[in-house]
């Protein structure tokens, strides 16, 4: 006798709420509930795996430790009477958060050959809310790994300041200039749209970024071509008011945070103008 | 009635390769439509244009009677999409994935929590929901996949060879649940594939695609019938008949390009 077909499968589950569309957010909800849903993401990644965050702890803390400490016994570089490794300390805070942001854009790649990001995509998402959200999940990350950094700089006997007002201060210039990097990582993304030449051109342009900027030395002490440089990098900004308001160094908070504002929304702009390319 | 999807006249090219030409294309809703062909037909491509992923330079697209072009907005928030790769990712668990759907699809934070526990009981993954999705299998992936689709209640769900690189019981868990998950929602199912036998089994209608174009269009079993009556015999094709009857010796194996066949073969990979 023969095998009486098996039932079709029916869902037994309560779906009553899969029935109706949720009510859709407009005007200016949207783009904070979607910075928050990708920033929730990589807290959650985060939270699952910590390695990262170890692996990526070592190198600021040989800056610390090896050259931090020897240029502060060789007094070669003029910090107006601060100890040199206080002086870079807050250089490799915005070192460690480039280096994390400035290769989003692979992170970027990946989400496009897994399929993630088309899927996004397809989502009611401008591409602007989606660039900005991944632009602040960046500066989330970042924000993480600086604090690993101030904690081994604190452990090393920098004297940095514990005013709350000063440290929100410096979580916000830190997510900035994240945003900012990763706008620039996700721009050549969308222009070379391959992992290895992003990797080759992420390589090329850190060093120079972060050599070209007040992070190991002053700019009074630089060429003259180099201080042009300087005074368009971010990164110099983004170290000037680290310094300020870790250091109580004298800073221009001000010119920094609107430096660091301008370069983000510039960021964004080019990053969400692109991201389509990505989708193709 | 609206129709679900209405292609008029779709055309896109990359570069001087025409990869859709002129596309007509009705899919009615409540139906499980299947578009099928091989690597190259074109079909990955309509998919894009219909889910906006792509601009749509020459034709027209409504989705329930709204342009694709004109209000892609209004189009997304019509659509739950799986892509051909397995898209979920592997860092979050399965709750998480569905959650971060739910959010970007505006699910209030009140309801959220109880929606995704839905999404994920519909697809029978709810002992698994806390687990990370990269120790999922790819049977497993894929219902996750379609659970993202399913939190935000679309009206269109459209999967891109859904079961690609699934051993023969993962396919059938697989379309098992998206017909059990359309019977109780009453969603149209659009859904590109390679497999004629699947389509010839689960799809309510399917369009036989070729270099850009639908060849043949109908019910499988009128597809089948209508090549046994060309050819005069009481042998019932298969449907694999009918499309290498529509496709002529135009059926080459060279469709696809690198991108296509790395994709296919990434998921395949990934599923094991």
């Amino acid at each position: 006798m023969s095998e009486a077909p098996a039932a079709p499968r029916t869902v037994s589950a309560d779906i009553s709420l899969l029935l109706k569309p949720p009510e859709p957010r407009s005007g200016w909800r949207l783009l904070p509930a979607r910075v928050a849903a990708m920033c929730a993401v990589e807290l959650q990644k985060l939270r699952h795996d910590r390695t990262e965050l170890y692996t990526r702890a070592v190198q600021p803390a040989l800056w610390l430790l090896i050259f931090g400490q020897t240029f502060t016994r060789i007094k070669a570089i003029p910090t107006h009477g601060i100890p040199y490794i206080d002086y870079l300390a807050p250089g490799i805070i915005a070192q460690s958060a480039m280096f994390i942001a400035i290769f989003y854009g692979i992170q970027i790649i990946w989400e496009r050959d897994a399929g993630i990001l088309n899927k996004l995509l397809v989502t009611p998402t401008p591409r602007s809310a989606l660039t900005t959200g991944k632009a602040f999940a960046a500066g989330v990350k970042s924000l993480i790994q600086a604090v690993v950094v101030i904690l081994i700089a604190a452990l090393l006997g920098v004297s940095l300041t514990w005013n709350p007002l000063k440290l929100l201060g410096v979580g916000a210039i830190v997510i900035l200039g994240s945003a900012f990097f990763s706008c620039l990582s996700m721009t050549i993304a969308g222009i070379v749209l391959s992992r290895d030449r992003l990797m080759g051109i992420g390589q090329a342009i850190t060093m120079p970024l972060f050599f070209g900027s007040n992070a190991l030395y002053p700019l009074s002490v630089m060429p003259g071509w180099l201080q042009a440089v300087s005074k368009v990098n971010p990164l110099s900004y983004e170290v000037d008011a680290l310094r300020g308001l870790l250091l109580g160094t004298p800073a221009h908070l001000a010119l920094d945070f609107a430096v660091l504002a301008v370069a983000a929304a510039l960021g964004i702009t080019a990053a969400s103008s692109l991201l389509g390319r990505l989708a193709r | 009635m609206t129709a679900a999807v209405s292609c008029t006249g779709l055309t896109y090219a990359f570069g001087d390769t025409k990869a859709v030409d002129g596309l007509e294309l009705t899919v009615e809703e409540g139906e499980v439509f299947g578009l099928l062909g091989p690597n190259g037909a074109g079909k990955t491509t309509a998919i894009r244009c219909i889910t906006t992923l792509l601009p749509v330079p020459a034709g027209m697209i409504h989705v329930f009677g709204r342009d694709t072009a004109g209000d892609p907005m209004a189009v997304r928030r019509l659509l739950g999409y799986v892509p051909q790769q397995l898209s979920a990712d592997a860092n979050l668990t399965g709750r998480e994935n569905v959650t971060l759907f739910a959010r970007v699809f505006d699910v209030a934070r009140k309801e959220r929590a109880e929606r995704v526990g839905q999404a994920l009981a519909a697809v029978d993954l709810t002992d698994a929901a806390d687990r990370l999705a990269g120790t999922y299998s790819g049977g497993m992936v894929r219902r996750l996949e379609l659970a993202q689709a399913l939190v935000s209640a679309p009206r269109l769900l459209i999967l891109d060879e859904p079961t690609i690189g699934l051993d023969p019981i993962a396919r059938t868990g697989v379309w098992e649940h998206i017909n059990a998950v359309r019977e109780a929602t009453g969603m149209t199912v659009l859904v590109t594939t390679h497999y004629m036998d699947e389509a010839d089994q689960y799809c309510d209608r399917v369009g036989l695609m070729h270099r850009g174009r639908v060849r043949a269009l109908g019910t499988p079993d009128q597809l089948r019938r209508g090549l046994a009556e060309k050819r005069g015999t009481d042998t019932v094709p298969t449907l694999e008949d009918v499309f290498r009857d529509v496709a002529g010796s135009g059926l080459e194996e060279e469709g696809g390009d690198f991108r296509d066949v790395r994709s296919t073969r990434r998921t395949a990979n990934r599923v094991g």
